[in-house]
């Protein structure tokens, strides 16, 4: 009896231990460059996946010739972008294009349970690493293809930049809103969120692929395109015109709720009141000036036939204060307003430091430095930095000698035959 | 038609607005029942009006909002100010595999239907809180909707043009908080599956949009840089800008990053002569001079249709594209083709369209089954199926307004 209570407890430390975090153990290869496929697999690697990076010999990703870097000094091992998306993978270089490199590929394949890749549609084809080849080595494998404009219809091969997919989903056009004029061409979403948007889109499906293959062993080949990744989350905008003839159109319209970006003593303030009770906390901030009595301010509606002359008065009280003043003062009333903040104030926030949003972590050429980690606290999978981003082929050693078991010299050939 | 991946697994949600109905959708999309807890007496606010257009909504059942945002679930009423709706919520979540939630932190425990309370009724329950700022830290009890999230994540601050103020975003980020949410509750769905553990999530909206500039902080990190808005600009490459085609408000986006492609341009232009032209040799000589080029580019595109222009760009091998207004979306050749737009039969609101989910899954597909759920409209399949409750008993407690 004592026996038998000592090994349950044992094997319920080891089943901790090999699953201490959600996708420990799962074996995820990444082929893929920029942003969308790689923030993908860098958010199921933050999660304990075993995340093998497949870079083209010599340039790798382009990603690594992307900013920010230290000073502003291009280097193929310092962009500060490369580094956040592959934070926690291992990376390989490889040229599947070669017999001896699709031979490699297909031997990591065979043993991973989830491929990511990005290629124009066909490539993989072409190359003999096509879903339908891949499947026949190993069934379990589970294929996530993100392209532009998908696999199929009238536009799957045609190029689409970050810039070009917030047009074409009509991102630039329905968000953001209000702009302030409409004779200045649409404007695409700031940074490269167009680029990330999709890949944490993919990672949905790809772990209910996952979970779908606990239950069946079987993996499946999933087409996703980044246009309408885009377009399904503003999913409510884009069906205005299906559904009612509407145009919305970036400037807005007429019945809107006053509130919105406005402009305070040192920057900007987001205020908005769908709620009556939050609008009468937007008055009591701002202490009921005589004007919030008037029938303009009477309800939702009357206030949104008079938002522009509202949010005038609004601001004579905004410019007047600071957005830290605002936030809080604000928010002690429960009324949803916030400073727009910057990059720097990000990085300085109080609340963001106590919740462990940053984490500080090294890397051989960017030294120790503070890097966000994800938006989830998981009190079973708890973030961890496991290594830094890889320097270019740093594991492939590792990956085609220890595990694929190619001989040192073996190695030297390929490295010389450009497949590695 | 095949299940999708999620069958069998069910989910009880206490969220409203935006970034929660979306997160549990993704999941019914891929097959999980969910089971929407409302109440008459706290209506959802997508049931009554649309904060992106304005429009107002005549009755619960009238809003395509809500349709769209809650396809497939059911819906129950449950009163959750009477200890007896207490009761009945969580029998509903000892059912469950997941609970969601997006209510001010606090809120729930408060209820009696905090984690702690009802992972004594469901041992391996995974349970996610949707906050604005997190359920700990000084900012936790703070308030928000998409327009603060979308500022709180500094996504706000880097879009637009240089010389605007920071932008204003409506709903649509509150989908990116979504998503994170789904992807993070099936992260703990998988790890369930493996170790029979559930486990409690607490995600930020706020973390949810900054997460999404990782890169912009890096430059702060590594430059002290605070980067701010630029309008269409690229990095180190041009053209790479929107420009307006001929027709009321149409405009195309152009993005050149390669010598072959700006030759593809400059022939498509019938302006051979550019491609030597020492302004524009370099992609750094494009880069310093483009709004030079983004002139000549402009007098070529404003009397030519945006489509035409796409095509034969694309053609050439240059990445050009139209900017879609949501009556482009609706009418363009390959958005139609994929099949994005799909149109849902509703009981009150008639033929409603509605967006598709974003991926082809080959073995499992994600669909959409049925319109988004009346108010209440499972009552009877929860409390009389689910719970084998009697009519009579579900009647009294309709009465007594705890079903309600």
């Amino acid at each position: 009896m004592e026996d038998e209570t000592i090994n349950t407890s044992e094997i319920d430390k080891k089943t901790k231990e090999l699953h201490e975090r959600a996708l420990d153990g799962v074996k995820v290869l990444e082929y893929c460059s920029l942003v969308s496929g790689p923030y993908c697999t860098k958010t199921m690697a933050d999660l304990g996946a075993n995340v093998i990076k497949i870079e083209p010999p010599v340039d790798g990703d382009p990603a690594r010739r992307m900013p920010p870097f230290p000073e502003d000094k291009p280097h193929p091992e310092k962009s500060g972008l490369f580094f956040y998306l592959n934070t926690n993978k291992q990376g390989i270089t490889l040229d599947p294009e070669k017999p001896e490199g699709k031979q490699i590929f297909l031997e990591l394949a065979k043993t991973a349970d989830i491929l990511v890749e990005d290629l124009p549609p066909g490539d993989m084809e072409r190359m003999g690493l096509g879903y339908d080849d891949l499947r026949a080595i190993n069934k379990g494998l589970i294929v996530m293809s993100i392209t532009p404009f998908g696999l199929t219809g009238p536009y799957r091969d045609y190029k689409g930049r970050a810039l070009n997919m917030s047009h074409a989903s009509g991102q630039a056009y329905l968000l953001p809103l209000l702009s302030p004029h409409a004779d200045r061409p649409p404007v695409k979403v700031g940074g490269n969120t167009s680029d990330y948007d999709p890949g944490l889109v993919a990672v949905v499906a790809v772990l209910a692929a996952l979970y779908w293959k606990g239950i069946s062993g079987l993996g499946q080949h999933i087409d996703m395109s980044k246009q309408e990744a885009l377009i399904s989350m503003q999913r409510v905008e884009s069906v205005t015109y299906a559904n009612d003839e509407v145009v919305m159109t970036r400037t807005g319209n007429k019945t809107r709720m006053p509130g919105g970006v406005l402009p305070c003593r040192d920057g900007h303030i987001v205020v908005i009141t769908p709620e009556e009770h939050q609008w009468n906390a937007l008055m009591t901030l701002i202490g009921n000036p005589a004007w919030s009595k008037e029938p303009c301010c009477r309800d939702r509606e009357a206030r949104a036939q008079n938002a522009d002359a509202i949010n005038t008065l609004l601001i004579e009280w905004t410019i007047q204060h600071t957005k830290e003043e605002i936030f809080r003062k604000g928010q002690a009333l429960s009324c949803p307003v916030s400073p727009s903040k910057s990059a720097e104030d990000l990085m300085n926030s109080e609340q963001l430091k106590v919740r462990g949003f940053f984490a500080e972590v090294t890397h051989p050429f960017l030294g120790s430095l503070k890097m966000p980690t994800a938006a989830s606290r998981f009190s079973e999978s708890p973030w961890r930095f496991e290594r830094p981003a890889p320097l270019l082929g740093q594991s492939n050693e590792e990956i085609f000698g220890e595990r694929l078991g190619y001989k040192k010299e073996e190695l030297e050939i390929l490295k010389t035959k450009g497949v590695i | 038609m095949k299940p999708g991946p999620l069958e069998g697994v069910r989910l009880t949600e206490f969220t409203s607005a935006w970034a929660g109905p979306y997160a549990t959708c993704l999941l019914g999309f891929l097959g999980a029942e969910i089971i929407k807890v409302e109440s008459r007496m706290r209506l959802d606010h997508s049931r009554n009006l649309s904060f992106s257009t304005g429009k107002q909504f005549s009755g619960p059942d009238e809003s395509e909002v809500f349709n769209n945002l809650n396809l497939n679930k059911k819906s129950i009423t449950l009163n959750l100010k009477a200890p007896r709706g207490i009761d009945l919520a969580k029998k509903v979540a000892g059912l469950s595999d997941v609970v969601m939630e997006n209510m001010r932190p606090g809120v729930m425990p408060r209820l009696g239907l905090g984690y702690e309370v009802l992972r004594e009724i469901k041992p391996d329950l995974i349970y996610l809180s949707s906050s604005a700022c997190g359920q700990e830290g000084p900012e936790r009890e703070y308030v928000g909707y998409a327009p603060t999230f979308a500022a709180l994540g500094g996504v706000s601050y880097i879009t637009g043009y240089e010389d605007w103020p920071p932008s204003n975003f409506m709903g649509a980020i509150d989908l990116r908080s979504a998503t994170t949410a789904a992807a993070s509750m099936l992260a703990a769905l998988v790890q369930k599956q493996r170790t029979g553990r559930g486990q409690y999530i607490d995600m930020a909206s706020q973390e949810s949009i900054a997460v999404l500039i990782g890169d912009v902080m890096l430059d702060y990190v590594m430059n002290q840089r605070v980067q701010t808005r630029k309008g269409n600009k690229g990095y180190r490459i041009a053209p790479h800008n929107c420009y307006r085609c001929s027709g009321e408000d149409k405009w195309i986006s152009i993005a050149v990053a390669t010598d072959q492609e700006w030759e593809g341009l400059c022939r498509t232009m019938d302006r051979p002569d550019l491609i030597m032209d020492k302004r524009f040799a370099a992609s750094e000589d494009r880069y310093k001079n483009q709004e030079e080029l983004d002139q000549i580019i402009s007098e070529w595109t404003r009397d030519k249709e945006g489509y035409e222009l796409m095509t034969r760009l694309q053609t050439a091998g240059v990445a050009a594209m139209p900017t879609l207004s949501s009556e482009g979306l609706f009418k363009d050749p390959h958005v139609r083709d994929r099949g994005v737009f799909l149109q849902v039969e509703h009981p009150a609101i008639g033929k409603d369209w509605v967006i598709s989910p974003p991926w082809r899954l080959s073995e499992t597909p994600a669909q959409i089954n049925r319109h988004a759920p009346l108010l209440g409209e499972h009552n009877e399949y929860v409390f009389g199926e689910l719970l084998g409750m009697s009519s009579v008993e579900i009647k009294r407690l309709e009465q007594e307004k705890v079903i309600s």
